[in-house]
């Protein structure tokens, strides 16, 4: 029987996986937006603006998608999950407070300049409105990815009458996993927003722009790509370490070790079965999993028949650790292949330019399966070892939640289509408009200032 | 008795939380209003009128944001309770914030034979939202009854609110454009303002002679006179911007500012009005502002930021206002 609590769960998951695909844009394509700025700032040469204008619409219109995206989300908790500000409020209140406080009127005012103000306000005060914006979109992530990580590690709070109370401000702010989480998904969004203006900027080669703006923008997204994909490597490893010495049931689930064991294998595919407690068709590598999460081929890892009735789902933090992962080595591989090709022969050829078409969205995968992995990993917990998520639910019917969800999920397959091509119909816009009779003299796109960047 | 920070912390926080909800019905409600206005005889209406409020909507939402916000954090009780009596309206309300929001990027970016359908899905849910919003403020101040009384009165608020935001929203045209679309929205402006006065005038009636509470206040003791004032000058305001608009146009566009500070001073005349007749409950009938407060030291921490961040919020949303001063023009997306 379906009931409040698996509804809930599943709006939670429509409501959050949704949402999160545009912050995921936005926090790092407003650094993007900031970075073409200051180049046209620097150079004068138009180019970088016909960047910046055409990327600013993706923005706004991402923004959008989040904006109204996130409104769900702040009404969420107390109407599905009204356990959960009774419990953890005092700690959660003032973080969530702190975000609308900080960030977001921060980002909505000064993007109503950024977007509609170029010809109202100086260049100067633009570009402060962009810093603005940028600014604003990462403090955001930084007091939910706090949040976030306090719930996955908590600190800095003592527990009276089954309340928790703060004891320090810092403490619970800047809990174990925290520079971990936060460092981990801003480069997520680095390299997502870097494969969806390679992707759409290929894709405007693709029909025939000849325009030296996509050619430009396409080199940004693969050189950020390039640079950002080894960091994100480490800093997933980092995060792995931190993850084994605070939930070491998360990582049993991610890599699916049943038994406690030193030198224990790492699985590349695998059924696990919840049952039986045993993977069948295990295709492993022997001692690798040790060596990963410890830096010692005969390290040991503990098993989840350590963590009995405590750990969670195996199944989907298995497979969704496996999607990320896959993702992920896929985009680096594409990222220095084809930012070498790009270095030698200036340019891709048709087959590269499609692969990048393809893997646009690439970045959004990869994120979702990673928040996957820590979320559904932190089950059966709301508040890791504080809050458990069933007793966080409402007493609601469940044909209220149900009707709800239905809701959102229409709402969110109509607008997920309409976001992804209205992307392709302004690119096929632009390839239209804006011609390169347009653009300034070859003289002065060739002056000394701009060499470097154009090469 | 409680006292010291226990006493007045949740006192503060029922008043930056009334602020934020009032700056939402005054800012997002001349934006809704203006969705709800939208022609569907013209194209060129619809585009001025959308990039009157263009630059702003989004900020204006964040209100509701931080109001829901200050709910969630300062009284964490009520927030739950209250949601959990306004589950399907919330649920409404957001579809209609959702579709709104983002009609308004998807008309400007879509094939122009989809726009209409944007437009429409703008007004639809700018009214969605709306009627929503009236809907919960209704059910709300009979305390979440479940009688036909109190569905029946969360029905005329509903269409109260709905025409007390297509008010702000015309009056904010009339000071925002010219022209054909200008003389429109004074005459909008006008029907809507009387609308709005009925619906006033109907929840002061009801509402005292449902609530003995409410009754008491208002006209249990002499000193309840000075409250007069409200209704007073409330009246005065009707009658200005509704002399004001009978008469429009003025030359050189004398006083267009007129209708809008009038609905502005209408609107906190009524919140000022509602918030007397409930304090101190955040549920009216059922649970009073220090019952549902967080802990103390949780208020504390938000405060300090609250008083440093709320003068930068209000002086750079001012800043914004300045940038685009004037009568709107075609939107220059940048």
């Amino acid at each position: 029987m379906v009931d409040t609590f698996l509804l809930s769960r599943i709006q939670f998951a429509a409501n959050i996986s949704f949402h999160i695909l545009f912050p995921t844009i936005t926090i790092a394509l407003c650094w993007f937006l900031l970075f073409f700025r200051i180049k046209y700032n620097r150079t004068g040469d138009e180019v970088w603006m016909r960047c910046y204008r055409f990327w600013v619409k993706i923005f706004a219109l991402s923004f959008a998608l989040g904006v109204v995206s996130g409104i769900t989300m702040s009404f969420q908790f107390g109407t599905n999950w009204p356990g959960y500000m009774e419990t953890v409020g005092n700690i959660a209140g003032p973080l969530l407070g702190y975000e609308v406080l900080t960030a977001f009127f921060l980002e909505a005012t000064f993007l109503g300049i950024m977007l509609f103000g170029i010809n109202r306000v100086s260049p100067r005060v633009h570009t402060i409105a962009t810093v603005l914006v940028a600014i604003g979109t990462s403090l955001s992530a930084f007091w939910i990815l706090a949040l976030n990580s306090w719930m996955q590690t908590p600190t800095g709070y003592e527990m009276r009458d089954g309340v928790a109370y703060p004891l320090s401000w810092w403490a619970v702010i800047f809990n174990p996993s925290m520079p971990y989480r936060v460092a981990h998904m801003l480069l997520a969004s680095g390299i997502t927003a870097a494969f969806l203006i390679a992707g759409i900027s290929a894709y405007r080669l693709l029909r025939g722009d000849h325009k030296p703006a996509p050619q430009l923008a396409l080199k940004v997204g693969l050189l950020a790509a390039a640079v950002l994909l080894p960091m994100q490597v480490l800093v997933g490893d980092l995060h792995g370490l931190n993850t084994l010495k605070h939930q070491p049931a998360k990582i049993a689930a991610m890599e699916a070790v049943w038994e406690t064991t030193a030198g224990a294998p790492f699985t590349v595919f695998a059924l696990p079965n919840e049952i039986d407690r045993i993977n069948r068709y295990a295709l492993e590598i022997p001692g690798a999993a040790s060596f990963i999460l410890t830096h010692d081929w005969r390290g040991e890892v503990k098993g989840l028949n350590e963590f009995a009735g405590e750990h969670p789902p195996v199944a989907p933090v298995f497979f969704s650790f496996r999607l990320m992962l896959g993702m992920g080595m896929l985009m680096w591989l594409v990222a220095w292949t084809f930012g070498w090709m790009m270095w030698k022969k200036k340019s891709l050829p048709v087959w590269a330019l499609r692969v990048l078409v393809l893997m646009t969205f690439s970045g959004w995968i990869a994120t979702l399966s990673g928040w996957y992995v820590t979320e559904i990993g932190r089950q059966p917990y709301l508040v890791y070892g504080v809050l458990k998520t069933s007793e966080a639910v409402t007493s609601l019917a469940r044909e209220n939640v149900g009707f709800s969800l239905a809701v959102y999920l229409t709402l969110y397959v109509a607008l997920l289509t309409a976001y992804i091509s209205t992307l392709f119909v302004m690119a096929r816009k632009s390839v239209l408009v804006d011609r390169p009779e347009d653009l300034p003299s070859l003289q002065e796109r060739h002056n000394p200032l701009t060499q470097n960047t154009q090469e | 008795m409680l006292t010291g920070d226990a006493y007045w912390l949740p006192v503060i926080f029922i008043g930056l939380m009334g602020l934020a909800f009032l700056l939402y019905a005054i800012l997002d409600g001349y934006d809704l209003g203006v969705g709800i206005l939208l022609p569907n005889n013209s194209e060129p209406q619809r585009d001025l009128m959308i990039a009157s409020i263009g630059p702003f909507w989004d900020a204006n939402e964040t209100w509701l944001v931080l109001g829901v916000g200050l709910l969630l954090i300062a009284f964490p009780r009520a927030h739950g309770l209250i949601l959990y009596h306004l589950y399907l309206p919330v649920t409404l309300m957001l579809a209609g914030l959702i579709l709104r929001g983002v009609a308004f990027d998807f008309r400007a970016k879509v094939p122009p034979h989809n726009k209409q359908l944007w437009d429409r899905v703008f007004k639809g849910g700018s009214l969605l939202a709306t009627l929503a919003q009236g809907y919960m403020l209704g059910l709300f101040v009979v305390g979440f009854e479940s009688t036909f009384a109190s569905y029946a009165f969360a029905i005329l608020s509903a269409i109260c609110v709905t025409a007390g935001y297509s008010f702000i929203g015309a009056a904010w045209l009339v000071m925002k454009a010219d022209g054909e679309l200008q003389l429109r929205a004074a005459r909008w402006a006008r029907i809507c303002l009387w609308l709005t006065a009925l619906g006033i005038v109907a929840v002061s009636v009801v509402n005292p002679l449902t609530s003995a509470n409410v009754f008491a206040k208002w006209f249990g003791s002499l000193a309840a006179l000075g409250l007069l004032v409200i209704p007073v000058v409330c009246f005065f305001a009707v009658l200005i911007v509704d002399r004001y608009l009978a008469q429009f146009p003025f030359d050189n566009d004398f006083g267009c500012w007129i209708p809008f500070v009038g609905a502005v001073v209408i609107f906190i005349l009524s919140f000022l009005a509602l918030g007397y007749s409930f304090y101190p409950y955040v549920v009216p009938g059922q649970m009073d502002i220090w019952q549902a407060a967080s802990a103390s030291k949780s208020l504390w921490f938000i405060l300090v930021g609250a008083l440093i961040v709320l003068p930068a919020i209000i002086i750079y949303t001012i800043f914004s206002y300045r940038v685009f001063w004037g009568k709107t023009k075609e939107l220059t997306y940048y």
